[in-house]
């Protein structure tokens, strides 16, 4: 009976994720009402559960795909992959008042320049406090301050050793799982309340997934000007550290 | 009107699909001109080409409500699939990075939010000189 049920959730894992996330979101929508009478949104509760699932998981498997990597649970993987977060990302633009994004472009560019040089220079410095001193190592790390992408692809290009590589996407990691759940603290302190500073905002942060929820978890309204900008970063950051960031490194240190 | 009826929900989700893989095809050659090993910008020309096919089949009123129903559901389902895309982070990697990895991480982040409001700043400013003098008149007015 129970190997019925089991193989009938997993033959059907797609179905399966939107019956537990709708499920999750359900409580995670039921607590923010009782518990914290709307001050903390449902979807910034639902995402917190998400990151604690995927911690279960990834101690239970090993694996490194969170929570989808118990079989009986693989759909979410799928749910949130990659393929349909795009899709869900570019439908929310439809609606989306885009004479906004002309009038705000130029801060745009200047908050996704902005956003990765001073990520790099953070984590260059908070490499350096660790005691790394090889303009090669404090790239990388640099990198995963900018995202969990650009970390490893500039340190394959420029020759890291595979644990500093592993460090630089562990900061990465560390920066979209913040952006995820602060983005809710800070969004009134900062404004984050407009088209303009959502683009700002996804151009300093630029992490896709962290930037994704943050807004998710702030006001999904937000959502495609943010993405907006964030949808240049990782490629700004895998075109600017191996290259310009590498040299300047090498020449100070 | 006329033919399709319900059917007419997939021309919306259609439509979404096509801007998403030119976009997609376009960020992917993008990178490769750069010489990156990542997708530059393929979401953000996907969201413009869906906003210009919108504006432009509404002009026309080629774009029926129910086609339009297929463009909104998926946007509806997005924090959803947020939360799907939370539960398979690599949480446990991350916290294996250590002290470095989690005090990097913070810091960059508490820094960004800190700095966007002096970003938001710069810009505004331009923009006040450039077309709206009336609205200089109403912070002075605000803060008294």
């Amino acid at each position: 009976m129970m190997n019925m049920i089991k193989e009938g959730l997993e033959n059907n894992g797609l179905i399966t994720a939107f019956a537990i996330i709708g499920i999750v979101m359900y409580i995670a929508y039921f607590l923010s009402d009782k518990l914290t009478k709307g001050r903390v949104h449902g979807s910034a509760i639902a995402i917190m559960f998400g990151l604690i699932l995927a911690y279960i998981g990834g101690v239970n498997t090993g694996g490194e795909k969170g929570i989808s990597d118990i079989q009986l649970f693989s759909g979410i993987g799928l749910m949130g992959g990659g393929m349909l977060r795009d899709f869900a990302i570019i439908a929310t633009a439809f609606g989306a008042n885009f004479s906004e994004v002309k009038k705000t472009g130029i801060s745009g560019i200047t908050a996704l320049f902005f956003g990765v040089f001073y990520s790099f220079v953070i984590g260059v410095i908070i490499a350096l406090c660790f005691g790394y001193r090889d303009p090669v190592a404090l790239t990388t790390i640099g990198g995963g301050a900018v995202t969990y992408i650009v970390g490893p692809v500039s340190g394959t290009a420029i020759g890291a050793s595979s644990d500093i590589i592993a460090l630089s996407i562990a900061v990465g990691l560390i920066k979209s799982i913040s952006v995820m759940i602060l983005t809710p603290v800070f969004a009134k302190k900062i404004k984050l309340n407009n088209p303009r500073t959502a683009m700002i905002y996804g151009g300093v942060m630029g992490t896709t997934s962290g930037v994704a929820a943050g807004l998710a978890a702030t006001d999904v309204k937000l959502v495609p000007y943010g993405a907006m900008t964030a949808t240049f970063y990782t490629g700004l950051g895998c075109l600017l550290v191996p290259s310009i960031l590498f040299l300047l490194t090498e020449i100070i240190f | 009107m006329g033919w399709g009826g319900s059917n007419m929900i997939i021309f919306g989700v259609a439509l979404l699909s096509i801007c998403m893989l030119i976009g997609v095809i376009v960020g992917d050659a993008l990178g490769g001109l750069m010489g990156v090993e990542a997708n530059v910008g393929g979401v953000g020309v996907s969201m413009l080409l869906l906003v210009l096919a919108v504006d432009y089949l509404k002009k026309k009123n080629k774009l029926q409500v129910k086609s339009e129903e297929g463009i909104a559901f998926w946007g509806g389902i997005y924090i959803p699939i947020v939360v799907a895309m939370s539960a398979q982070q690599n949480v446990v990697a991350a916290l294996d990075g250590g002290g470095m990895a989690l005090l990097a991480g913070v810091v960059v982040v508490v820094v960004g939010f800190l700095s966007i409001p002096f970003i938001s700043r710069i810009g505004e400013k331009a923009k006040v000189k450039e077309q709206e003098i009336e609205l200089s008149i109403l912070p002075k007015e605000q803060v008294k």
